[in-house]
């Protein structure tokens, strides 16, 4: 009950958080002029310019922000898109549910790879501390952590993709995300996105569990009778693995707004890539709306780490007295 | 018991000394001071040690590498475009690694064109023996002359507007420094009919269409080029004192254009060199250590003037952090309470908006340069995280005795804040201060790379602009992306090395833990 008690306060919080910083931004995007010069003239132009009126475009901005709203939960309408060429006139919304797929589908496979392998190494080079493997792991995990993702996007690029040719340089143009071409295609930038987890994880998982490993429970456990590598499986990996999960589950929640970086690399059709447009392109509606999402992503992300941390391991429940 | 049992007589109390003063027994050993000891054990760990001694390196060459070189960031010599690193010192031992030169392999007619290059300047184009290699593309055996190209050499001539002034004071460098500048001009009518080959001053040899509208080099009897040049008919007013083929009479040394100007050919290098030496800019001939970009800026330089800008500015936004949080921190820390409340939640509101989109709405509402756009957003988003470890470490000292002895002793506020609990804090602001450093030149980097902050002005570049150019170029020429991403790279794994070596060693608990 005080769980849930405590829950609800956190949800409020963020969601105060979050309307404070949104109806901000809202108010600071609607001061400047709508943008419609890269429209040009003529009945496309007539068009966007009917399209924003009909929105409300030019009313006093308390009264601009009701009928957004009002739009967005009655329509699911988030306005339309005026500066890019490829979307003028498409609404936002569909636009970005066309993009979200490429996203979502290359932050999963290279958290299906980041997850084992980075506690895998991690476990491993606990388990041989201070012997070749743990330095070798440590070494390699600081520079993965260190080395910025471009450098080493570029590097996958340039050895695997175009001296030994073995996958294609960019992703594959459509909609068939699921077959193996596809799949080929999206596989640098998964690695490149995954390099970086791994070392996260592994970095992680080693200071955990050793840790653990040299707390006094494990010295029951071993005088109790148990073999080593049972009380290391029993007791020591199960409590190492307390604050390791909640970051996973952050993880999974925040594959959703995906890597600038990586998507402009490997010309991934993402939601990062849309984001990154709109910006330089000035596209207003498309603005507020993707900043929405990542804002609303990355609270909901850290909420939700903090909150497993109290679900999973009792003993921590953050708001308790 | 009574308490007359215990009483003993006045005469029992002896002095235990009569000195003058008591003392305790003298340490023998020297006390340690809290910076002392973080140095002794920042010393033992060699990782830290030695990442230090780069990032002194990478801060040197970001302030002295500037200064080395004739070359500034507003330089650009598209002639010179694309041409590849060079160490004068392996050009010249003839080791075929970082010398300028470029490993290529290409068919019969662009190797004839290099060789041609060649005998024109009578400089080495070819570096090394071309070697036949059989390639099959397309299902189609080709054979390929792989050899090692000199980037530099292989410029060639080319053709350039010049005035009737300037050309006059061109032939007059010629005839000073007897040194061959200005080549003898082809014939108009015998120059290449393909398009894209008209202006081509390197092609002064015979041609003909081939197929696919390509040239085709024509030899005479003996295997050697056709020249065209243009047979002399006085129209230069010029005879070049440097002997062509021993006489200088024989050809036209540039062609009348409207406006009282000349086109003249030139031998590139040459002309680079007169040119230089007529602005007196220091350049003296084309050589370029990180070789070149795109439109032919140096790399060095704007890597060096890159990096120059991004640690002033990591500094300054670090330490503007650093003054503003800790003072933010101390007060709410020592106030808590209802103060600390408010000020907390205005911290949670500010961290958690994304970056992006700070830096986008500051953008759009202010016209002013990318630099103090960057700068506030930083200062914004940045300065909590100081606030934070400030206020903990508050939490943490200020209900300890000696500060109630400060109190009782009447001690103001201010000065039980800055003076008795904030030094506690001092060790863990370094470390985080530092380790803001690579954090602002990550996200500067990224920014500039994905072109949402443009640095690049006059004689302003940075990092992250020099490795987008180099991506677009990445599977061509990929030196263009390869020493920024060294750069960065190695600065980044120093400053995690250096910072973690920094926390132990402000970590008063890990004393004495190694011996």
């Amino acid at each position: 009950m005080y769980m849930f008690k405590y829950i609800c306060k956190r949800v409020a919080l963020m969601l105060t958080t979050f309307i404070i910083i949104f109806v901000t931004c809202f108010v600071l995007i609607k001061l400047l002029p709508v943008d419609t010069t890269s429209v040009g003239v003529g009945e496309d132009a007539s068009k966007i310019i009917a399209q924003l009126e009909s929105r409300g475009y030019t009313k006093p901005i308390p009264e601009q922000f009701v009928l957004y709203l009002r739009r967005i939960f009655i329509d699911g309408d988030f306005g339309i898109g005026v500066n890019m060429p490829e979307y003028r006139g498409q609404p936002v919304w569909d636009v970005f549910i066309e993009k979200l797929p490429p996203t979502i589908l290359i932050n999963i496979y290279s958290s299906l790879l980041a997850v084992p392998l980075g506690i895998a190494l991690g476990i491993l080079a606990a388990l041989k501390k201070n012997k070749w493997q743990d330095h070798t792991i440590s070494t390699t995990v600081m520079v993965f952590i260190s080395v910025p993702s471009f450098v080493y996007a570029s590097l996958l690029l340039f050895i695997v993709c175009f001296k030994l040719n073995l996958l294609p340089k960019a992703m594959n143009a459509g909609f068939d995300y699921f077959s193996w071409s596809m799949f080929k295609s999206m596989l640098p930038a998964v690695f490149s996105l995954s390099f970086g987890s791994i070392a996260g994880y592994a970095r992680y998982t080693r200071a955990e569990l050793t840790e653990v490993l040299t707390s006094e429970f494990m010295l029951l456990a071993r005088t109790k009778g148990l073999t080593k590598s049972q009380a290391t499986v029993r007791h020591a990996l199960r409590n190492s693995m307390v604050p390791i999960f909640p970051s996973i589950i952050g993880e999974f929640i925040s594959v959703l707004s995906g890597s600038l970086i990586i998507e402009k690399i490997f010309s991934i059709p993402g939601v990062g890539g849309l984001y990154l447009t709109a910006i330089t392109a000035k596209d207003y509606d498309f603005f507020m709306m993707l900043s929405g999402f990542y804002l609303l992503v990355s609270l909901v992300a850290g909420l939700v780490i903090d909150l497993s941390y109290g679900i999973i391991d009792p003993r921590i429940r953050m708001g308790a007295k | 018991m009574k308490a007359q049992d215990y009483k003993i007589s006045a005469e029992k109390f002896v002095f235990h000394s009569t000195g003058d003063n008591l003392h305790d027994s003298k340490l023998e050993t020297k006390p340690v001071s809290y910076l002392r000891d973080a140095l002794h054990r920042f010393t033992r760990n060699k990782a830290s040690i030695v990442a230090a001694v780069i990032i002194a390196v990478l801060i040197l060459f970001a302030l002295i590498g500037p200064v080395l070189t004739p070359y500034t960031v507003a330089y650009e010599d598209v002639n010179y475009a694309f041409v590849l690193p060079k160490l004068e010192l392996f050009r010249n031992l003839g080791i075929h690694f970082w010398d300028g030169g470029q490993t290529k392999e290409v068919n019969k007619i662009t190797f004839d064109q290099y060789k041609a290059i060649e005998e024109e300047i009578g400089r080495e184009v070819i570096m090394t023996e071309p070697k036949i290699v059989k390639r099959e593309y397309m299902g189609k055996t080709s054979e390929l002359y792989s050899f090692r190209l000199d980037t530099y050499n292989a410029v060639g001539a080319k053709y350039v507007l010049l005035t009737n002034e300037k050309y006059l004071e061109l032939q007059k460098y010629q005839d000073e420094h007897n040194i061959q500048v200005i080549l003898p001009i082809t014939d108009p009518k015998l120059r290449p009919e393909a398009e894209q080959e008209k202006n081509n001053a390197n092609i002064w040899y015979k041609t003909e269409l081939g197929g696919g509208r390509k040239i085709q080099i024509v030899f005479d009897e003996n295997g050697d080029f056709i020249p065209i040049y243009k047979a002399n008919d006085g129209t230069d007013n010029y005879t070049s004192k440097m002997l062509w083929e021993g006489d200088s009479k024989l050809y036209n040394y540039a062609e009348p254009m409207s406006g009282n100007s000349w086109n003249v050919r030139v031998d590139y290098r040459e002309y680079y060199t007169y040119i230089h030496l007529k602005t007196g800019d220091g350049i003296k001939e084309p050589s370029f250590i990180f070789g070149t970009n795109n439109a032919g800026k140096d790399i060095f330089v704007g890597l060096a003037s890159g990096a120059r800008f991004s640690f002033l500015l990591a500094i300054i936004v670090a330490s503007v952090n650093l003054f503003v949080g800790a003072i933010y921190g101390s007060i709410e820390g020592y106030y808590g309470g209802k103060i600390d409340l408010v000020m907390e939640r205005i911290i949670d509101l500010l961290s958690a908006i994304p970056f992006m989109i700070v830096i986008t709405l500051l953008k759009y509402h202010f016209s002013v340069s990318h630099v103090l756009i960057l700068f506030i957003s930083f200062f914004l988003t940045g300065w909590t995280s100081m606030a934070g470890r400030t206020r903990m470490q508050f939490y943490r000292f200020k209900n300890q005795e000696y500060v109630l002895v400060a109190r009782t002793l009447g001690a103001k506020d201010s000065r039980i804040m800055f003076k008795h609990i904030f030094p506690n804090a001092i060790g863990t602001l370094i470390t985080s201060c530092v380790l803001v450093i690579p954090g602002v030149i990550f996200s500067e980097t990224s920014l500039s790379y994905l072109g949402i902050i443009n640095l690049n002005s006059g004689n302003l570049t940075s990092v992250g602009t020099l490795l987008s150019t180099g991506q677009n170029y990445l599977f061509t020429y990929p030196h263009m992306i390869v020493f920024p991403a060294v750069f960065i790279s190695l600065l980044m794994l120093c400053f995690n090395l250096f910072g973690n070596g920094l926390r132990d060693a402000f970590n008063p608990s890990l004393r004495g833990t190694e011996e």
